[in-house]
This record gives structure tokens, sequence and C-alpha cells, in this order.
């Protein structure tokens, strides 16, 4: 595929026609490429996830299909892509109209902002195009060496869990491996110093025995394996399965990209929140000709439609950035705004601040979707915008409104946005039963795994451990442990403290 | 420009042909397919294709929606399908099983391969043919409607200059009566094999729903195989019990009598239809015969037996009789068939004892490659 047809004049015109309002407003994005794509070609990026070139895999043609057959039937069509990547690459749909490819346009521009600028994307491969390039000829030269079928399968195997890895850790600063020299030094028990006469007082016999005690409880710590409960399975597995070298090398792609994309789940809502704040902006107050509007409030309403049951990142992103905007405009914020209990007061409070633009430049730097809402959904903008909670009622066999209770929505938002929406999943122990046994644990926060996932990811695990697995998770309120060895699956009731 | 996803969605079908292999047993016992018909294509839910992950259940979680609505109000049934508006979908309640669409012909290729069904040499081929019109030439009359406008202003604009009436300042050019040329087109005789199914089934009291089920799921994947071995073909279908009629496929499947059994009514019919609309040296007939083996005195036996012999047989490719298991039915009649015919060619019998035994029975029925 050709990635570098020279952009049709008029559509360059209008890069650099929303470019310019776009920076003029502060916005500051990486160099960004445009290229027209006919559908086909579209959809096979898209099942590419953006990118020109990846590795060779069924699910790729999998998701081409299920996009292109619903096109075809025209009940979805991609407006638009771009990827995190400097300069970035976005693609506009041949034949879509000038309104659409100026919202396009400026859409694309607050996204490219985003992925500069927001701190959890700042441990990104910008040269990922490259990177994705390296992954697939990697995994071709596997698949000439061992035959497409195992390597293929394997890459079944390494994505069934590639959610197991934590994003988080790549910002945090872990503590230095405690050096030889210093473990040598506290072979000695510990005594407070102390003048040759006071020493029986002051360290007497039972303080040197608890002393012992500690240290050699620290030193059973340091055998554990690993030595705190791991998150990032994919990592502990890199460093402690016995993995042939071609399967490393998979893995580590698989545990590559997914790292790679894992920004892009922890801040959707914030990134297209953002994306749709500037599109509307630069359009209504800029770059919009009077002949335009019906059409762009046709396409505008519909990327911020919501429908029962759904949750529209779109629309909850523009809409919490304009209440934040509006409330750093108006000063409701800080000690007094937050003591104040006069709803009349409340609502004719304006300070006229305007620093609401400053505001959201700082929290699409800061943010991610979980302390975007957790600090900037309020009980009004809840009450305003009409959240609700939904669940499953047994009874009805429907989905039904659960709440309209602030605190339950929000916590519910708050619960489906953790870890991505995935379980937490951590290594607790890679030589259980002292037998070489991996033990994972499910930290379970209310909600179950699926079961028969759970299994048929298990048995994936014991693809790659290639001794017994388990994991410890809570099944209808019973704590269980799942396992699966070479005798298949299995699953037991566990007493939690049993497993250390 | 070939694209590179053309590889991996080949690899994808691939698979799914395999998957689809290897549970066919089981799609066809379940007759899950059979209801998921549409034109051309059969779409099959395949769960197995999914990539496993450690994932949360669905029903504990519930998810944030936004707009109207009182506490209590009702968002969709379980696995119905929410209207998406355009955008990003957020939390859907509710999980769609990996469904794909496999066309009939892909799954008669597969429904072979399995069974290794020997293809049918149809008989009667190119003396059948039939017509199809092609345009393949111009003259000078016609209807308006088939006027070739860029011959008609050709010859006109020949004419104008042969004339010396076409002029280079005012280059009008009007077509008269004789410029005017027409696509014409000839009927060409298209060589091809035609075959019909006659389908007959027992309806009397004695055949149950289940029985009915069997004979419908069964009847499904005769039809997809001997459609993909015959460009051309029709199906008939008969039911009987005491008396025979002709009926179409949705009374065929659903209509239930009391009365008693007289196979030899049926196979009268079929015989009268065999010879009044399809003559045995153009067509290639199969008919198909599903009962519980129950019949009503052994003379109708012989009479069958009779009409079989003389009537059907001769001019059919090959007559199936498929003989489900009932609780109220004798299960005589394969008996009385394989004793008077063990030595024909093209009878074919199979007994079904239940939704397991239908695959085998597709086989009994279409392995002899006849």
């Amino acid at each position: 595929m050709s990635l570098h047809k020279p952009l049709p004049v008029h559509l360059q015109d209008m890069q650099q026609e929303i470019e310019v309002h776009a920076r003029d407003y502060g916005l500051d994005f990486f160099p960004i490429l445009y290229e027209v794509l006919d559908y086909k070609t579209m959809n096979e990026v898209a099942a590419y996830g953006g990118f020109p070139t990846r590795y060779p895999h069924w699910r790729f043609g999998m998701d081409y299909e299920r996009l292109s057959k619903s096109y075809e039937y025209g009940m979805s069509k991609i407006y638009e892509m771009v990827i995190n990547t400097n300069p970035s690459y976005a693609y506009l749909l041949e034949g879509n109209s000038l309104v659409d490819q100026k919202l396009v346009m400026a859409h694309v521009c607050g996204h490219v902002d985003f992925f500069k600028n927001n701190y959890y994307f700042s441990k990104t491969n910008r040269k990922m195009i490259d990177g994705m390039a390296n992954h697939a000829s990697t995994v071709r030269r596997h698949m000439r060496a061992h035959g497409q079928s195992v390597v293929e399968d394997f890459i079944d195997v390494c994505l069934s869990i590639e959610n197991l890895i934590d994003p988080m850790s790549l910002f945090i600063a872990r503590k230095a491996k405690a050096g030889s020299g210093e473990a040598e030094e506290t072979q000695e028990t510990p005594r407070i110093p102390a003048k040759g006469y006071m020493e029986e007082y002051i360290n007497p016999p039972e303080f040197l025995e608890a002393q012992r005690k500690k240290l050699a409880e620290e030193q059973q710590k340091q055998e554990k394996f690993p030595v705190e409960p791991q998150r990032d399975v994919l990592k502990f597995l890199l460093e402690a399965a016995p993995l042939a070298d071609w399967e490393r090398d998979c893995l580590e792609v698989i545990r590559n990209e997914a790292y790679y994309y894992a920004p892009q789940a922890m801040t959707k809502i914030m990134n297209e929140g953002w994306a749709t704040y500037w599109h509307s902006k630069i359009l209504t107050s800029k770059a919009l000709k009077g002949s335009e509007v019906v059409d762009y409030a046709d396409a505008c309403a519909g990327v911020l439609a919501t429908a029962p049951g759904r949750l529209n990142p779109y629309k909850l992103g523009v809409e919490l950035l304009r209440h934040i905007e509006m409330r750093w405009d108006k000063g409701q914020f800080g000690q007094e705004w937050e003591e104040c209990d006069s709803m009349a007061v409340k609502a004719s409070w304006d300070r006229r601040l305007g620093l609401g633009r400053e505001k959201i430049f700082e929290v699409r730097k800061l943010y991610n979707d979980i302390t975007f809402i957790d600090e900037y959904f309020t009980l009004d903008f809840c009450i305003e915008q009409k959240f609700y909670s939904f669940g499953y009622n047994e009874r009805a066999s429907s989905w039904e409104i659960m709440s309209r209770d602030f605190e339950k929505v929000k916590k519910q938002l708050l619960d489906s946005l953790t870890n991505r929406g995935q379980p937490v999943i951590r290594v607790i122990n890679g030589n259980f039963k002292n037998t070489g046994e991996l033990l994972l644990r499910h930290d379970h926060e209310g909600v179950d795994l699926d079961m028969n996932h759970a299994k048929d990811t298990l048995e994936n695990l014991f693809k790659v451990w290639k001794r017994p697995v388990s994991i410890h998770t809570i099944v209808d309120e019973k704590d269980k442990l799942l396992r699966h060895g070479s005798d298949g699956y299995s699953e037991k009731a566990v007493n939690a403290a049993d497993l250390g | 420009m070939s694209q590179k996803i053309d590889l991996d969605q080949r690899r994808f079908r691939k698979i799914i042909r395999g998957k689809i292999k290897d549970n066919l047993r089981k799609y066809i016992s379940n007759g899950e397919m059979v209801a998921r018909k549409g034109k051309d294509t059969v779409s099959i839910p395949l769960p197995s294709v999914d990539i496993p992950r450690f994932k949360h259940g669905g029903k504990q979680q519930g998810g944030v929606g936004q707009g109207d609505g009182e506490v209590g109000d009702s968002l969709g049934q379980d696995g119905e399908e929410q209207p998406g508006g355009p955008g990003e979908a957020g939390d859907k309640p509710g999980e769609h099983a990996l469904e794909v669409d496999v066309s009939l012909e892909e799954l008669a290729e597969i429904l072979g391969e399995e069974l290794s069904l020997p293809r049918i040499e149809p008989k009667g081929s190119e003396k059948i043919t039939s017509h199809k019109d092609r345009y393949t030439g111009i003259r000078t009359t016609g209807p308006e409607s088939l006027k070739h406008f860029r011959r008609t202003y050709k010859e006109a604009l020949k004419r104008q200059v042969a004339t010396g009436t076409y002029s280079k300042k005012n280059p009008i050019v009007i077509p008269i009566k004789d410029d005017k040329r027409f696509r014409s087109w000839k009927t060409e005789p298209l060589p091809q094999s035609s075959a019909v199914i006659i389908y007959m089934m027992d309806v009397s009291g004695s055949m149950g729903d289940e029985q009915k089920e069997i004979v419908r799921i069964e009847s499904f994947w005769l039809d997809t195989w001997l459609r993909s071995q015959y460009k051309g073909i029709e199906s008939r279908y008969i039911i009987h019990d005491a008396m025979a009629r002709e009926v179409d496929r949705d009374t065929f499947f659903s209509t239930r009598e009391s009365g008693g059994t007289m196979i030899s009514s049926a196979y009268k019919l079929c015989s009268k239809i065999m010879e009044d609309e399809y003559p045995s040296d153009e067509y290639n007939i199969y008919p198909f015969h599903f009962s519980d083996g129950d019949n009503w005195s052994v003379d109708d036996t012989v009479t069958c037996v009779d009409i079989l012999n003389n009537q059907i047989l001769p001019n059919s490719n090959q007559f199936s009789y498929g003989q489900v298991e009932s609780p109220y039915g004798s299960g005589q009649f394969i008996k009385d068939l394989q004793e008077h015919f063990a030595e024909a060619e093209n009878l074919v019998t199979s007994e079904i004892k239940g939704k397991d035994a239908i695959m085998d029975s597709i086989k009994d029925f279409l392995g002899q490659g006849k």
C-alpha cells in the first residue's frame, strides 16, 4: 500500500486553514500527514489498527470482514482515523462531503494535540509505524522458520493474555534492588549500639531473638518469586517462563503493542471529548461557511447521539470539558464554593475569572479518564446530563435503569473504567506448591470472571508456562482456585489464607 | 493492488472452515443452521473463534448511560442488539456470539469434504437447454428503447458529411429514420442439466414434531448438497396419510393429520408428477420419502413395490427412503423395501434414530454419487 499520495489541492488548503485556527487557539500538535482512502483500504487500515503493516494474523482478516460488512449494509462507516506517531498519520474517507472532511481535520488536530501533550502518552513510541513493521518482519521470519500455523497458534495464545499488563508501571520509579554488599551486612543480627556494660540491658536475648526472626522473615520474602505480587504478568512470563527464543520474541511483540495501545484505552473519554471540543470550537467560530452549517450540525448530532444503555465517550468527554471550562470561567471552585450551601448563591455564582480555557488545557495534560471523572464528575453535572446507572434484572431478564443516585452512578462509572475495564490479575507465586506451578490472583472487586473465557485463558497460560497454572478468584462469593494442568481443567474451593 | 488484508482474510476463512468442519455433526444435529438461512448464506455462531481473555462476566457488571427514563425502565431484553448511533460504542449490555456468514455453496463443499461425498455425474447433461438472450449485434429496426445512440449519430454524421449537409460552423447532427440503429439480440441455447427433488412425507398421526424436525433438518442438507451439484433445481413437496396431495414447502413441514397411512398414495402422485412434468431423459430426479415405517396393509405395500419397480425407479437417479424412528410406528416398511429391493442399485434406505443420526443418514443418501 502506498502511503504518500499527495493530498488534493483543495484538501491541502483546507488542512492549512484548519491548522492555523487550531494553533491560534493554542493547540500544539505533531505535523499531520493526511491520506485519502477508498472505503476498502480504509477498512483494511482500520483492521490493522491504523497501521499499514502488521504481522500476519487471521484476527485482522476477521475485523476487516466485519468492518466491510457493516459498511456495505450501511450500518457504519469510519469517518476518520489517526495514529499516535510523529509525524501523525490521519486518514480521510474518499467521497465524504467537504464539510465532513473539514470536521475530521479539526477533530484530528485535537487528537494529535492530545497524543503529544497528555502525560499518559509520554512513554509511547512515536515511531510506531517502524515499530509495527519491525514486529511484522520478526513474526514473518519466525513463521518462515517454524511454520505459519505454529507461530500463529502461539500468537493466539499471547493475544489471549495481552491484557495482563500494567500500564501505570511505566510511571512508577521502583526502588533500586538491594545491592549484594548490603545483603551481606544484614546477615548479622542488628543490635542497638551500646557500651559493653550496658549490652545485656539494651540488647537482651529476647530482643535479639525477635530481631533474628524478623531478619529471617525478610529473607524468606526475598526468596518469594516474585517478591511482590506482579501485575505485569507478561513481563513475568518473559523473564521466567521456559520459552523458546521465537516464542519469547512473539510474546515481546504482543506485549510491546499492548503497551502502545494502553494509553488510548485509558484516555478514551478525554481524548474523544477533547477532539470533539475542538472540532466544534474551530468549525462553529471560525471555519464554517453559512451554507455548511446544516450539514455540520447533522454530522455533529450523529457523533454526540446517545442511546439507552450506552455510554457515548464523545458526549461525556466534551460535556465534561465544557462544564469544567464554565466552572473555571465563573470561579465555581475552591474552598469557598465547596462550602457554600445556598443553591441560589451557587446558581448565580460568577466571579468572572475567565480561567476556563487555561484549566482545560491543564486537564488535557495531566489527567486520564479515571482521574478526570473522579475529580470533575460532580453532582450538578450528573443531574444536568441525566446520567443513570443500569444493571441486569434477572427476573425480568432485561437491562434496566438501576439508579440516578449521584454516588452510585459515579462509582459505577469509575468501576467500569478501572484498569481499562479489565479484571486486575497478579502473579503471586511462580513456584506454587514448591513444584514450579504458577499461581495468579484475581483482585475481586465485586464482579466475577467470565468463567468460559477464564477456562480457555488458563489453558493458554499453561501453554506458555508449561507447568500447571492456577488462578485464585471468587465465584458466587466463594473463594475458588481454578487450575489447568496436563490433566486438564479443574476447580476447587480454597481458603484464601492458605495461598499466602 | 492486492491487499495484504486478503491474506489475513483468507486465513480467517480457512480457520472458520476448519471449525465448521470439526463441529459439523453438532451443527447438523441441533438444526440451528436451518433457522439461520438467508438467501444464499447461512450465518453460523462460532464462539470458539474469539480469543479468550480474563474478563468480567457480563451480568453483574452493568454500566452507565445517559438520557431520559425512570429507575426501573427497561433498556432492552437480554441478547437484543441495542440500536447504536454513530460514534463508538461504550459499555453495551449483553454479549454477542461471533457469527460468520458462510455461503451455501461453501457449506455444501464442507459437507462434501467431511462426508467424502462423491460429486454427482449428471445424466442427460448437455441435452437440456435453457435459453438466454444476449445482445450481440446491431440492426436497423427495433423499439426506441433499444436505440443505440452512438451508432445512430455516427450514421447520421456519415450521411450528413456524405451529402454535404454538415457544416463545421453549425455542427448540428439530426438523425433521420434510416440512420437509426438498434441493438439486436440472439437467443442462445444454454446447455444445462436440470434436476428435481420430490420430497414425500408421511403426516399421519404417528409422525410427531420431533420426527418432522428431523426431516426438516435433513432436507435442508440434502437441498444444500444437491443445489451445489445442479444449477437449476426444483423442489416439490408431497404429504400423505391415507391420501396424498402436493403442497408448498411451509405446509409440508407444518401439516399434521390424524388419518391412517397409505404410502402407495404418495408414490402414485409422485410417479404422476414425474410422468407429466419431468421426462426422465431430461431430468435428474431425486424422490425422497420420509415416514415412520407404518403402512396400512400388506396389500398397500405390495402396490408400493409395484409402483417403485415399474415407474419410479426406472425414471429416477435414486430413490431414497428415510425411516424416522417414532414411538408409534412399527418400522416395518423399511424391512419390506430392503427385502424387495436388495438388488436395486438406485434405491437407498436409511434409518434415522434421532437427530444425532442425521449426518450418517445424509451420508447414506448422498454417498452413492448418483
